[in-house]
């Protein structure tokens, strides 16, 4: 007998890295589940898939997708989507997400989670993706807000509206990445309460939390690079703080993985992002 | 104004080429170094990628050279797949033909061996054969039997001291290479990939259990002076075979 579909709890996660698999065995804290990155997980065998089998059997795992390119102008590569099937098979996990981004364009993978208007046009094709995706792993997808550093002229709708229309169409939930969003307020010179006002927050089925980097662009204008390198910033933290009041507890994940910190260092994330958690 | 993917695409990997028109800031002007940020990402994070596929390449070249290296390699060959695990796999033949790099002719051998390294890294699991299982074949069964190896087993053979110039820049107490061929064969008794040091005539004797020939043809191949219960006895301890067929299987 199968058991049912597990969910991801509403609880602070992170996204796993090998180097910590003894820390989150040994000392878990108030950690409630782990995100991987599912192409890292896409090989035949060894210890990467060891790992996650004896991870699985301890904590919910959230599946994330880099590289399906579901905002792609071309069709969706069918080995990828396949591999994805056969990860999704045999872990059951609690939950799988994507972006909304491309990242594949005349056979070339180019490893970045790249920009598309938001347009009818788009909105049509992102929607048949999505859509192609829930029925091949025969279950409902979230889909994440990106980090913007540009706009596109041709635009006809804002972000929260393309989202909440994909919704609507495929049934799909989202994942907010709130950093995302600050990012990309700060970058596009619009309000980031305005933009979680305006989302869909009763289809958020996860929350992202990471670091950015600071920058500016050549009119001296700020330019928020997404890194994912560092740790949370206390505006951003704040920005959760607003969500969470709207939204009611969601499952919360701190993402960190470019100069991976030692775990203490995470484990400060979570007990943090925990404590958000306590008062919503 | 419209920018279709390939427009997009187009500047990432050519740092010549200016941004498409159509994308902009938040005044509507247009974005440059905005664009740039994607360039950037695309570039850092491939070469990124090929600097943990190649920790031996970048020791023996440098660091710098490496990331120049790996700037020409990933504009000529962009990754096929998001299976970035898998990313570098036409570095041997790049190298070979990479003209600042000539004065190492080692180099594209080193390549192909951090490559089977890695695949031996994520290759299936296998459940191995025992000593006990091999004795079990009798005696004048024995060389009409076929071996199956282990996913993750790769032999490689190469002009160069592959195996030595591997050691020598990943163990620290390693002898420095002496010139001349090398054969390698790769295990990996449970999860880390394991290089061994073996003889032509092995790599060829084992090339032909991997050709699903018999043992005794394997041998052949092999010529005079090959230590069967030495090779037998390696195999047998790095977990590497996982199948035995008798002649009448």
């Amino acid at each position: 007998m199968l058991d049912a579909s597990p969910s991801l709890p509403p609880r602070a996660g992170v996204g796993y890295k090998p180097q910590h698999y003894s820390d989150i065995l040994d000392a878990a804290g108030p950690l409630g589940w782990l995100e991987i990155h599912a192409e890292n997980y896409m090989g035949d065998g060894g210890r990467p898939i060891a790992q996650l089998r004896h991870l699985a059997e301890r904590f919910p795992i959230s599946v994330h997708g880099v590289g399906l390119s579901i905002g792609g102008q071309s069709d969706l590569d069918r080995d990828h989507l396949a591999r994805l099937k056969h990860l999704v098979d045999w872990l059951n996990p609690a939950s799988f997400s994507e972006h909304l981004a491309w990242s594949t364009h005349d056979s070339h993978f180019l490893n970045d989670l790249l920009p598309l208007p938001y347009t009818d046009r788009t909105l049509t094709r992102v929607a048949a993706h999505i859509s192609q995706v829930q029925d091949t792993l025969g279950r409902q997808m979230l889909l994440e807000n990106p980090s913007s550093y540009l706009a596109f002229a041709e635009s006809e709708m804002d972000e929260p509206a393309f989202l909440s229309e994909l919704v609507k169409r495929t049934g799909c939930g989202l994942l907010l990445d709130v950093n995302n969003v600050f990012v990309s307020a700060t970058n596009l010179r619009t309000s980031p309460q305005a933009y979680i006002d305006a989302f869909a927050l009763d289809a958020v089925g996860e929350i992202h939390l990471g670091g950015h980097d600071e920058d500016e662009d050549e009119t001296g204008a700020p330019l928020l690079i997404d890194s994912h390198g560092a740790a949370v910033v206390d505006p951003v933290w704040a920005l959760l703080d607003y969500t969470l009041a709207k939204s009611g507890p969601k499952p919360l994940l701190i993402e960190w993985d470019n100069d991976v910190p030692e775990w203490a260092v995470l484990a400060d994330e979570i007990t943090r992002a925990d404590a958000a958690l306590a008062l919503a | 104004m419209k920018v279709t993917q390939s427009q997009f695409q187009a500047g990432l990997l050519d740092p010549d080429t200016p941004a498409p028109k159509g994308l902009v800031n938040p005044d509507g002007a247009q974005a440059s170094k905005r664009y740039d940020v994607y360039r950037n990402n695309v570039a850092v994070s491939l070469a990124d990628a090929l600097e943990s596929a190649f920790p031996v390449i970048r020791k023996l070249v440098g660091a710098e050279f490496f990331r120049a290296m790996a700037g020409v390699y990933l504009r000529k060959h962009p990754p096929q797949t998001p299976l970035m695990m898998f990313y570098g796999d036409r570095m041997p033949v790049f190298l070979k033909r990479f003209e600042p790099a000539r004065s190492l002719p080692y180099l594209p051998d080193i390549a192909r061996l951090e490559l089977a390294m890695r695949r031996a890294y994520h290759a299936a699991d296998a459940s191995p054969i025992s000593g006990e299982d091999l004795s079990a074949i009798p005696p004048d069964a024995l060389m009409g039997a076929r071996f199956s190896l282990a996913p993750a087993v790769q032999v490689l053979t190469s002009d160069h001291p592959i195996h030595g110039i591997y050691a020598a820049n990943t163990q620290p107490d390693a002898p420095k290479p002496v010139s001349g061929p090398q054969s390698v064969l790769i295990t990996r008794p449970v999860y880390d990939p394991v290089p061994h040091l073996i003889t032509e005539q092995t790599a060829v004797f084992l090339n032909g259990l991997r050709d699903a020939q018999t043992l005794g043809v394997a041998m052949s191949l092999a010529g005079t002076g090959l230590d069967l219960g030495r090779v037998l006895g390696l195999l047998l301890s790095q977990n590497a075979i996982t199948e035995l067929k008798g002649p009448s299987s």
